[in-house]
């Protein structure tokens, strides 16, 4: 099985939540009408794709049904899946690194996303491309978070600088790039506590560890990353929007898509906000997680 | 909390106010909006669907349309029928007759389990329970550690052993029974709800202990997903209700509508930050006025109560409600609200509030704006402080200079209390409209 094939394989409840319930809308039509527009806004709504870019798809589906003369419902499907790719765009998203070590990605999201696990998974994606990782365990608030970071640095075979629980964040960064330098790292993943969106003073703390961050390496953070949970539904535009606010988000990580019938999210996030998607997590395993590629993924859950 | 589900409901009944009379089509119209403002809410959709027909059907009655007020009417509607969705009453936890109660954790990954099951703990514990926390996630790294670590801080203890969750889960319940503890809340692992491997461990685990209350710990950011999953729990291990989680954010929490119209359970909890006793009984009734942005003043009161001694929250009520409001009451209250947690999330509670986007955009100050009000307050004479319509120019600038701040923060300051003062007039008013019944041109949202 190819990395395609992992991907619909991995995809199965996206596919069974979005393009079969838009399937199934077409095919139980003999003809174009309103009502099966109106079905698949409904359709795309379940899908947590959001009412006002349901309402654009289904709108531009519609007026391109016409200028092609589209007579047969089921020639709505190609259609549906080259709206969605214009919104995503069909390339993957390229990491921004800068050309010369260290390449410091910044780890944040609301509580519970996943940040943790992914920072196993993407050091030991990195590792595997034969790069050297430090991780720094800049969450230092959540209990047993330093011990949850230093079980994945020890299975991704990596080094990760930590202090004691509650110190300061920012001192931790401090320590990581320091070392970086000092070791000549490749790379630095940053894993920050969890918080939700609307608490200032948290967002604040996040533009220090940047400030910080861009005064021992130059350019740095080079990527900040978001860290989504596919089940998220309309909130994780809030998030998009105020953690690029607060910390200049530059794309996400969308975790739990193996279990998620929605992941819709993605769509009006990049629709609202132009934040592309770079990292897809779709399991418990290290190696579940890969980079995001728009055409791959809609033609796993559209074909 | 909930904020834009209630600006956006109360900018629909806002134009379907200013109508004198009602027309079959302006309920539509209004309909619509209201569905669309649920939608976005993450209201699950075949929730959204029946709670729109069901209020059509009552909205468009006879009666509605001959009243005079049909736009109260209509918004009265509404909100019996959100606190209805969400399970009209505040429910409690079952206990056992024959101690220990055992209250088992179960959700997906993130959801909030682990720091749920220690507030739950800490919740009980000031309830003069004696608590005993089990540590039945054995497979995220650290879980356990996670859990002894809040059990240390809230000082209730830790059950945890080996590999097998079901067998800890036993254990422990043994060790309840023969130590005294009267309630046991075991920390399931999260996975996903299509896991059989979790299902079928979970289901061994209230086998085995036979547990007094399942509750599911859901994130009340989660989309349209949140009902399959709740279905998926519900229909494998019989929920008997659920915790929603991290309910302080910007969520609108559609999840809380859709969750207890779906699966039937009630919501019992809620989690509302991110410190260890910020779990509150959930009560539904409440929680529709909160969306409706009809504010929720007796969370506020009992919160009041629970941290201001019983004379003090009446001589508060009583200043909250007084016309002559001036600025030693200000700093009283500030000095109070201090105690009482976060100010974002008590002025949530005043009516009117949530709704009112630019107030609340101007009163933004964190807690420590506080320090510097006072400090500000505190350079005023006392006259000053009984008729601030005495502070001028001079006397501005005596105070910012007194207090170390600017003149512009104590013209801030001024406008502050004067909001305040008017948003209380406000609350007085609504107070005396319920009395009487609803009354035009005195809801909060229409100022």
């Amino acid at each position: 099985m190819g990395l395609f094939g992992k991907l619909r394989d991995k995809l199965t409840k996206v596919r069974e939540g979005f393009a079969e319930k838009i399937e199934s809308v077409i095919s139980r039509r003999r003809e174009i009408n309103e009502e099966l527009y109106e079905e698949l806004e409904d359709a795309l709504i379940q899908a947590d794709v959001g009412v006002a870019a349901s309402l654009e798809i289904v709108a531009r589906v519609k007026s391109r049904a016409k200028e092609l003369r589209v007579g047969d419902p089921s020639g709505l499907k190609p259609l549906f899946k080259e709206e969605v790719l214009r919104i995503l765009g069909t390339e993957t998203a390229p990491l921004l690194l800068p050309p010369g070590p260290p390449a410091v990605i910044l780890m944040v999201g609301v509580n519970g996303t996943g940040k943790t696990t992914t920072i196993g998974k993407l050091a030991h994606h990195f590792r595997e491309q034969g790069k050297s990782v430090l991780v720094a365990a800049a969450d230092t608030f959540r209990a047993a978070a330093i011990d949850q970071l230093e079980v994945w640095a020890r299975r991704a075979g990596v080094d990760i600088i930590k202090q004691r629980e509650g110190s300061d964040p920012a001192a931790v960064v401090y320590d990581t790039l320091q070392a970086a330098k000092a070791r000549r790292a490749d790379l630095v993943l940053v894993d920050t506590a969890g918080r939700l969106q609307t608490k200032t003073n948290l967002m604040e703390e996040l533009k220090k560890l940047r400030r910080v961050s861009g005064r021992e390496v130059p350019g740095a953070p080079h990527e900040v990353l978001l860290v989504v949970d596919a089940t998220t539904g309309q909130n994780a535009i809030s998030q998009a929007k105020l953690f690029g606010e607060a910390t200049g988000v530059t794309g996400i990580v969308l975790t739990k898509l193996d279990g998620t019938a929605k992941g819709g999210v993605v769509v009006a996030i990049k629709k609202e906000l132009d934040i592309p998607v770079k990292f897809v997590g779709t399991g418990e395993r290290i190696e579940d997680i890969m980079p995001f590629n728009p055409a791959e993924f809609v033609a796993a859950i559209f074909d | 909390m909930f904020s834009s589900l209630a600006e956006k409901l109360q900018e629909t009944f806002k134009r379907l106010k200013s109508k004198g009379k009602l027309t079959e089509q302006d309920v539509t119209a209004a309909l619509r909006e209201v569905r669309v403002a649920l939608l976005e809410a993450d209201v699950n959709f075949k929730v959204v669907k029946d709670f729109i027909a069901r209020i059509r059907e009552r909205a468009v009655g006879q009666e509605i349309l001959a009243n005079l007020n049909p736009a109260h009417q209509v918004i009265k509607i509404v909100r019996d029928e959100l606190a209805l969705l969400m399970g009209g009453e505040n429910a409690r936890l079952n206990v056992s007759s024959k101690p220990p109660t055992v209250i088992m954790l179960v959700g997906l990954q993130g959801s909030g389990k682990t720091t749920t099951a220690a507030k739950l703990g800490l919740l009980l514990k000031k309830q003069g329970r004696r608590p005993l926390l089990v540590a039945a996630d054995v497979y995220r790294p650290a879980a356990v550690k996670q859990l002894q670590v809040l059990g240390e801080q809230i000082r209730v203890p830790v059950f945890s052993g080996e590999t097998d969750p079901v067998a800890i889960s036993v254990a422990a319940a043994e060790e309840a029974a023969r130590k005294g503890y009267d309630s046991v809340i075991i920390d399931t692992a999260g996975r996903l709800h299509i896991n059989e491997e979790l299902m079928q461990e979970l289901e061994g685990i209230k086998a085995a202990v036979k547990p007094h209350e399942i509750l599911l710990v859901a994130d009340s950011m989660t989309g349209q997903d949140a009902v399959t999953v709740a279905e998926g729990f519900h229909a494998r291990l019989g929920l008997d209700g659920a915790v929603l989680t991290k309910l302080d954010g910007d969520t609108r929490g559609g999840a809380a509508l859709s969750i207890r119209a779906v699966t039937g359970c009630p919501i019992k909890f809620a989690g509302v930050g991110e410190k260890l006793d910020m779990l509150e009984p959930f009560h539904p009734d409440r929680m529709a006025d909160r969306i409706l942005g009809m504010g929720d003043v007796l969370t506020l009161i009992e919160k009041a109560q629970s941290t201001i001694d019983a004379q003090q929250a009446a001589e508060m009520q009583k200043r909250l409600k007084s016309a002559d409001f001036n600025l030693e009451d200000f700093l009283l209250q500030l000095r109070q609200f201090k105690k009482m947690g976060p100010l974002e999330n008590i002025l949530s509670m005043i009516p009117g509030f949530s709704g009112m986007k630019k107030l609340r955009e101007e009163l933004q100050f964190d807690d420590r704006d506080l320090l510097w009000t006072e400090a500000i307050i505190n350079s005023m004479t006392p006259q000053e402080r009984r008729h601030p319509e005495i502070i001028d120019g001079s006397r501005r600038r005596r105070i910012a200079r007194g207090s170390g701040s600017t003149v512009q923060d104590v013209n801030r300051l001024l406008k502050q209390f004067e909001q305040t003062k008017k948003m209380i007039r406000q609350i007085t008013s609504i107070e005396k409209g319920l009395k009487k019944g609803v009354r035009p041109g005195r809801f909060p949202f229409i100022c």
